[in-house]
């Protein structure tokens, strides 16, 4: 990566799934590496099951918090169908770690509106690094529904330079000590999960 | 120390390091956590949520004549509670150092309007600074309370949410050492009837003449060389934006918002092919520029709509000429469904939507998440205009007798002791036919759930007196006083039914907690026996997000309904609305698992 690049990165996800403290994860271990770091998103009614967009950007200086549309290097989504409503703002050669996650919305069930039968294929014609991982199982298997973001951020973490014990070093900064271990572990299966695909 | 901080937590930072003694505010989005952030981690500061802004004002007023620096915080409507201290307060100046915090909404991600509230300060005569990044939000909170006790005057500290909620990297100060100080009595300062009055406004404008130097010479108006025949005039988040687009390009910042710096700003504009104001919102700063015979373009190029952003800036810019290109486009987003926000599972609110839905009455609505029930597929709920006004909107329409079903108020129990009481009163005073339904979940939630003065604790954890409603009500004069339970919906039916049908104000209280805060709340999940639903969609009626149309279909091909047993919280209501009754609590055993 070049030094005077700004990396943009977004997350995005349904209230209440976490997508804050994924963002935070990340913007940290960024200012941990030495880069000028502004994130961006908005709280409020996003918290009732509204969608939820975070936006980072670090860089040798950067300026607006805002990831210009189009201009995304890094989709995270927790969310299929999030995944799908946000892939335009990727660049063409950007990459996608979205999580199968599928969240309906009430308003989907009344006919009117209708979620899409397989967003992954949709996903798949659209983006060419693509990873889909089926985080929810994976956190399941460790115990806790909540590490979904921990997974999903092991997921994207080849495609930064980070180093995996500054990711690991923000992680035990940021959870409460007795889910220290279980997050790591989440981290690590999640980056063990992105290589294999 | 650096920090990656919000602007909110940047300026909780500034009080700190200016040596606030006092903070004070009311909830609203996007200022909440300034205060949640003193509370938590700057203990040593006094802070305290008052039960509306104008009181949380005459509290930081106190404490500034009182010898300690004050800051008060609150979202741009809120200055409008607090507007009769605000612009009095202007006239009688500080004795410690006064900071009113606006936090703005462009684009109302979570407010009513999107007024400019750079205008309020001008309105009161009173300078106010807006920041661009976090560091310049804790490094202005500091500034602001020199210039307030300089010039003797309150200070606003105007942010948008884009300020307020995006993070930084922030290099913490040293908190300042300030000489003790305490009360002075100065009757012809502070005491305002007419004849002092008279004799401050005087004072008011010499003030101005004084700022008006000050801004001219101040480093918060600032200007960047960089050789260019472009010249950009902006602040706040604008001029991110536009350091995005023209990184090249001269610049004047504008930090010190009122009054402007115009003599500074002509040789700027003169010295410079093209002058363009880039501001997100109104054309203020453009209109008192051009109001002073210099002559400058802004919103021929940009947006008075809702917030700026990287790319809009762009296409002003490309319309005027300046940039050949606007790369990327705004969202064009897939055509998907929407998702909008929408009341939890399991929030006691919707059972008051569902009893309110079946009776057919006029609804005012309130501020707070219960102004959610106007989305589909509730959809049911007539007026939302600020805090409190759903009383007062339910009197007026029942006093032109303008639904024949009656007129229920629907408000929030933070709300209703924020501006409810009053409008309780007058429905008493003028014996007005409503029902005034206080859905009290005790917290207030919309916000993130904080205290307030019948939740039993105050900001700084500390348990407290709280109100008792039914009391209060009383007290008010309210003879027919209800506490139901809004998870049984025939009991909310008949309740309100009641008491609609019956003369004079009638309060009814729902008495279920938020299942979200202070503590989740997860009763026994409820599920579907597929076999026995009917496809009938009513429990999909109620916008629940727990419920979603099953992959199974009945022989009509309608799609039977499933639960999702990880986000019921077991509040029953679908299971009182399912005729086949195929909705039951998950078997214990199963639940165990």
């Amino acid at each position: 990566m070049e030094n005077n690049k700004t990396t943009n990165i977004l997350i995005v996800g349904v209230g209440g799934q976490g997508v804050l403290l994924a963002s935070e994860i990340l913007s940290e271990t960024a200012m941990k590496a030495g880069y000028d770091v502004k994130k961006s998103e908005v709280h409020g009614m996003s918290q009732r099951g509204g969608v939820v967009t975070s936006h980072i950007k670090f860089g040798k200086k950067v300026h607006s918090p805002i990831v210009p549309y189009g201009q995304t290097d890094i989709l995270i989504s927790f969310e299929i169908a999030e995944a799908l409503r946000a892939v335009d703002w990727l660049k063409k050669d950007g990459r996608l770690v979205t999580s199968k996650t599928r969240i309906v919305p009430p308003i989907a069930t009344g006919g009117k509106f209708h979620y899409p039968d397989d967003p992954a294929a949709d996903l798949k014609r659209k983006v060419h690094h693509l990873v889909v991982m089926d985080a929810d199982e994976i956190a399941r298997e460790l115990g806790d529904v909540r590490l979904v973001n921990t997974i999903l951020l092991g997921g994207i973490s080849h495609s930064l330079e980070f180093a995996p014990s500054l990711w690991e070093d923000v992680i035990r900064n940021r959870v409460k000590a007795k889910f220290v271990d279980i997050n790591l572990k989440a981290f690590a299966r999640g980056r063990e999960l992105a290589k294999e695909a | 120390m650096r920090r990656l901080l919000s602007g909110n937590e940047a300026v909780a930072r500034g009080a700190l390091e200016a040596g606030v003694k006092l903070a004070v505010g009311y909830p609203g989005t996007p200022s909440t956590e300034i205060l949640e952030t003193l509370a938590e981690d700057y203990r040593s500061i006094y802070s305290q949520w008052s039960p509306n802004e104008k009181v949380a004002f005459e509290v930081g007023i106190g404490a500034s004549l009182g010898g300690g620096r004050a800051l008060v915080t609150m979202k741009h409507v809120g200055l409008n509670v607090a507007a009769d201290p605000f612009m009095t307060f202007a006239y009688t100046g500080v004795n410690a150092g006064f900071v009113v915090i606006s936090a703005d909404d462009p684009e109302m991600h979570s407010s009513q309007n999107e007024q400019d509230n750079r205008f309020f300060a001008k309105f009161a005569q009173v300078p106010f600074l807006e920041p661009s990044d976090s560091q310049e939000a804790k490094d202005m909170t500091v500034k602001a309370f020199e210039i307030s006790e300089k010039f003797d005057t309150p200070v606003v500290l105007r942010l948008t949410t884009r300020i307020s909620h995006s993070k930084g990297i922030v290099e913490e100060g040293q908190p300042v050492q300030l000489p003790e100080s305490g009360f002075k009595r100065d009757m012809q300062k502070y005491v305002m009837i007419p004849a002092n009055a008279k004799r401050r406004h005087v004072v008011v404008l010499e003030r101005l003449q004084k700022m008006s130097k000050y801004s001219e010479a101040t480093e918060l108006n600032r200007v960047e060389n960089n050789g260019s025949e472009i010249g950009i005039i902006t602040g706040g988040i604008a001029y991110e934006y536009a350091k995005d687009n023209l990184p090249n390009a001269d610049y004047f910042k504008i930090g010190f918002g009122f009054p402007l710096p115009l003599e500074k700003i002509r040789r700027f504009v003169a010295s410079h092919k093209i002058a363009l104001v880039i501001e997100e919102l109104e054309p203020y700063y453009e209109e008192i520029i051009n109001a002073a015979g210099i002559k400058v373009e802004g919103k021929k190029y940009f947006s008075r709509l809702g917030e700026l952003s990287p790319y809009k800036v762009a296409l002003g810019l490309k319309e005027a000429g300046i940039i050949k290109e606007a790369r990327g486009a705004e969202i064009a987003p897939e055509q998907l469904f929407p998702r909008p926000p929408i009341l939890c599972p399991g929030c006691p609110h919707r059972g008051a939507y569902m009893a309110l839905r079946k009776l057919g009455v006029a609804v005012t609505g309130d501020i707070g998440c219960y102004t959610l029930g106007v989305l589909p597929p509730l959809e049911y709920l007539d007026s939302c205009i600020c805090m409190g006004a759903s009383i007062g909107n339910a009197i007026g329409i029942d006093k032109v007798r303008g639904h024949p079903k009656g007129t229920v108020a629907v408000i929030g129990d933070s709300t209703f002791l924020h501006s409810g009481i009053t409008g309780l009163l007058d429905a008493v005073y003028n014996k007005s036919n409503v029902t005034i339904i206080i859905l009290d979940n005790r917290v207030t939630a919309m916000t993130g759930g904080q205290q307030h003065p019948a939740t039993g604790f105050t900001l700084m954890g500390e348990p407290t007196r709280s109100v008792n409603f039914v009391e209060l009500a009383k007290a008010l004069g309210v003879e027919s006083v209800h506490e139901v339970d809004p998870y049984d919906y025939k009991g909310m039916l008949d309740t309100i039914e009641a008491e609609i049908g019956r003369p004079g104000p009638s309060v009814i209280i729902t008495n279920r907690p938020c299942v979200l805060m202070p503590k989740r709340i997860m009763d026994r999940p409820f599920m579907v026996v597929a076999e026995d639903c009917n496809g009938c969609s009513a429990c999909f009626r109620i916008g629940c997000p727990a419920i979603a149309p099953s992959k199974e279909m009945t022989k009509h091909n309608r799609p039977k309904a499933v639960i999702d047993p990880v986000l019921c919280t077991g509040c029953t209501l679908c299971a009182q609305v399912c005729k086949p009754e195929a909705i039951i609590p998950v078997p214990e055993t199963a639940a165990a698992k």
